[in-house]
């Protein structure tokens, strides 16, 4: 197990219960989405892993490392971390952006320069074309590109990705979610991906975690979900890509359009 | 007018050298104080609150008042001390409250995404916060600019020199000139300055080192290159004393030199025409014998007095009815030569302060009117007031109507009734003389009494105290080898005749202080031969 949570809680003041002692374990190269309405606890989970929230009780192991024992900042270096608001930093170049972990990390300048170069076209942004540009320069698909990039500078032993596609169009978030597919397969990453689109859950991850209330509940392959949901609250949320899928493929095998 | 002219332009590189170091300093400091700890109020949110609402209550405090309370609390020392202390605290609070807002509306992605890269909390305020908060807190820095350039030329009470220099003495000589010259050097100054911090901010924005360089060249070539002159002239001042105390001979008490060549000595005057000529008349009389003389002038009443006696200025000339009454905290009447005595021992004795002894004339307070309404209303002696009681209206300066030589007349004619009208003394003579109010506090010496036919009232219960002229000198001054020396001709020779007439030199023949100072000079030296 790369990553293994083990009977996290965690309480916020109120008192209010986010996540409610849940366990589960990701394996290297598992792309796992973390699914479920918004206060379910999702967002709260992937966050204790790079200790931007601390647990209240229970463990997160990192390659066999308790995380509470990993001083935040340098556990942070060490993990990629993806967000729907991106936040790259408005007076950095793409180039400083993206090197930043690297640069935290003291690197030499050289070794930034062509790391930053390779990861430009991991992510099918042409280096000479926007190294020395400026985030307010670019479109929300190119933002989102280089925050993909700048959580993959350091090569990250897990890679945190919290909506990363929430904000886009639905054809650039079409051809993200592929293109984050394929270097996932291609650099044989481990990713957590939190998100509240089940489709989107379906298309890209190899297993799924539904959680509700703080608690999972259900933990199993795309394929469990839509055969083998655990309780009519999955079976719910199935039914919306369900139904899409079948009126796609009504309206694909019907090209006049005289469907009903 | 071209000698004034010639005047105003030759006392420029003290004025704007104090104005420029003043300012600047007071600024530099006040940065180095908000900053940091904008960056903790930003921090800390329950602390915060509290220290920016400080902040802000020292702003509302009225900057004149800010200044002048910075003498006390400094322990009486006047000058630079006080007006840089005050000027600080008022930088304070637009970097202060910049900073706190500057980072607190960073964006929380920016923040999120700064720890989520693995940056500690140093490296994110330092490489992600401050940069990003940077525009709004040179926003401050331009504010507390523009504010501290313009609230320096309300320096000059306290004793600082700064433009405001020229505002205050030409107010009240009512050399319009002067005035102009303080406004339009202070207002270019805070325009030049905020423009050359807006370049800096620029610069910082646009990663533009090279207009980085040349506006922070600016800021070093205008605080260099303004506050340079004036360093020169302390320099070469102090090696000529260096170089001439090497010179003496070091013989017995028999061979001390005449004169005072040398010397520094301090002159102090208060703020009104007649002490800015007795200033001058004493200055040149002091060069005469070889002294160094710094000026220290539109000092406040009691500041000047603070001064003395700390030691902060050597001589200044005062009124044995202010001392009484302010000093001394006395209001019992006592005849003019008794009072003098008197008070020459009580400031030997409580405050080791030499009093030289008396010009020769007196300048009293006294209610003056115009000619015309005194008669129209049959008013000839302050008794005569009461009948007319709240119909009539007095104007008078600020520091009268807080005497207590006020209170007393009030109290011995019953003059309860009268409404009062505080003003700048320099505008009480012409608000009489265009009906705007009835009665003035006049100066018995000004000029303007006989030139506006304005009658002084009779004080037939001598409410008033007398008020002679007097020599005084501070413990240290009193040392001085040669100064008593130096300053004794002067004594006896004023009449109040004479001097009413050079302060109608100032006053409306739009003479300079210099040029009245030098006519008295004339006349005295006319009875010594």
């Amino acid at each position: 197990m790369r990553l293994s949570i083990d009977n996290v809680t965690k309480v916020f003041p109120g008192p209010v219960t986010a996540v409610d002692d849940i366990s589960f374990g990701i394996a290297e190269g598992e792309l796992v989405a973390l699914l479920g309405e918004s206060g379910c606890g999702k967002t709260t989970t992937l966050k204790m892993i790079n200790r931007l929230i601390d647990p209240t009780a229970g463990r997160i192991v990192l390659d066999g490392t308790d995380v509470s024992s990993i001083e935040p900042a340098i556990l942070r270096r060490m993990i990629g971390y993806a967000f729907q608001g991106v936040g790259l930093f408005p007076h950095m170049t793409i180039a400083e952006n993206i090197g930043v972990t690297p640069k935290l990390l003291a690197w030499g300048a050289q070794r930034i320069d062509a790391r930053v170069d390779d990861l430009l076209d991991l992510v099918h942004l042409p280096p000479d074309e926007f190294r020395h540009r400026f985030p307010r320069e670019l479109s929300g698909g190119q933002r989102q590109r280089i925050g993909f990039a700048r959580a993959l500078a350091a090569g990250p032993a897990i890679m945190l990705l919290d909506e990363p596609f929430g904000a886009l169009d639905p054809l650039t978030r079409d051809r993200l979610q592929q293109d984050f597919k394929d270097i996932h397969t291609q650099l044989n990453l481990t990713t957590v991906l939190v998100t509240h689109d089940m489709t989107e859950a379906l298309l890209m991850a190899d297993r799924i975690i539904v959680m509700q209330h703080g608690k999972i509940v259900q933990d199993g392959t795309p394929d469990d979900l839509v055969n083998r949901p655990a309780d009519d609250y999955v079976a719910e949320l199935m039914s919306t890509p369900k139904r899409q899928a079948d009126q796609l493929d009504t309206i694909m095998h019907d090209p006049i359009g005289n469907a009903p | 007018m071209t000698a004034n002219l010639q005047e105003r332009l030759a006392e420029l590189p003290a004025y704007l050298g104090g104005h420029l170091l003043l300012s600047l300093s007071a600024l530099f400091i006040g940065i180095l104080i908000s900053l940091p700890l904008g960056i903790y109020a930003a921090r800390s949110e329950r602390l915060g609150g509290t220290i920016v609402n400080v902040a802000a209550l020292i702003q509302t405090i009225p900057s004149m008042a800010l200044l002048a309370l910075m003498v006390p609390i400094l322990g009486g020392t006047i000058g630079f001390g006080p007006a840089f202390v005050a000027l600080t605290l008022y930088s304070i609070l637009p970097v202060l409250r910049n900073t706190v807002t500057g980072l607190q509306e960073v964006d929380p992605d920016m923040t999120e995404a700064a720890r989520g890269v693995g940056m500690t909390d140093r490296q994110r305020l330092w490489q992600v916060e401050l940069p990003l908060a940077a525009p709004v807190i040179i926003a401050g820095v331009r504010t507390a600019t523009v504010w501290v350039v313009g609230i320096a030329t309300l320096s000059t009470p306290v004793g600082a020199e700064s433009l405001g220099n020229y505002i205050f003495s030409g107010l009240q000589t009512r050399n319009w000139l002067s005035v102009i010259f303080g406004c339009v050097f202070a207002a270019l100054l805070a325009i030049i300055l905020d423009q050359l911090v807006r370049l800096l901010e620029k610069s910082a924005q646009d990663r533009n080192r090279r207009l980085g360089v040349m506006a922070g060249a600016g800021l070093i070539i205008i605080f260099v290159g303004g506050i340079a002159p004036s360093l020169i002239e302390t320099f070469t001042r102090q090696q000529a004393v260096a170089s001439f105390s090497s010179q003496r001979p070091s013989g017995g008490p028999g061979t001390q030199p005449a004169g005072l060549q040398g010397q520094t000595v301090r002159v102090g005057a208060k703020t009104f025409t007649e002490q800015f000529i007795l200033a001058d008349v004493i200055a040149t009389r002091l060069q005469e014998d070889g002294a160094i003389v710094e000026n220290l002038q539109n000092l406040g009443s009691t500041i000047v007095f603070d001064a003395l006696r700390n030691n902060t200025i050597d001589v200044y000339v005062d009124y044995t009815g202010t001392i009484w009454a302010t000093i001394m905290g006395r209001e019992d009447p006592v005849e003019r030569t008794a009072m003098f005595i008197e008070m020459a021992a009580y400031l030997r004795k409580e405050h080791n302060i030499l009093t030289l002894g008396r010009l020769g004339f007196e300048n009293a307070y006294g209610f003056a009117m115009r000619r015309d309404r005194a008669e129209e209303l049959g008013i000839r002696s302050i008794s005569d007031l009461q009948t007319h009681g709240n119909s009539l209206v007095i104007g008078g300066d600020p520091e009268f109507f807080g005497r207590n030589e006020w209170i007393r007349v009030r109290d011995a004619y019953g003059l309860n009734a009268l409404g009062t009208r505080s003003m700048d003394s320099t505008f009480m003579y012409g608000a009489v003389r265009d009906r705007n109010v009835d009665v003035i506090t006049a100066y018995t010496t000004d000029g303007r009494i006989t030139a506006f036919d304005l009658v002084i009232l009779s004080d037939e219960r001598q409410a008033f105290p007398p008020y002679d002229a007097i020599v005084l000198l501070s413990p240290d001054g009193a040392k001085i080898p040669g100064l008593i020396k130096s300053l004794t001709p002067l004594l006896n020779k004023i009449s109040d005749t004479l001097m009413r007439e050079a302060n109608k030199h100032v006053d409306l023949d739009g003479r300079t202080p210099k040029q009245a100072a030098a006519f008295l000079s004339s006349k005295i030296s006319q009875q010594t031969d």
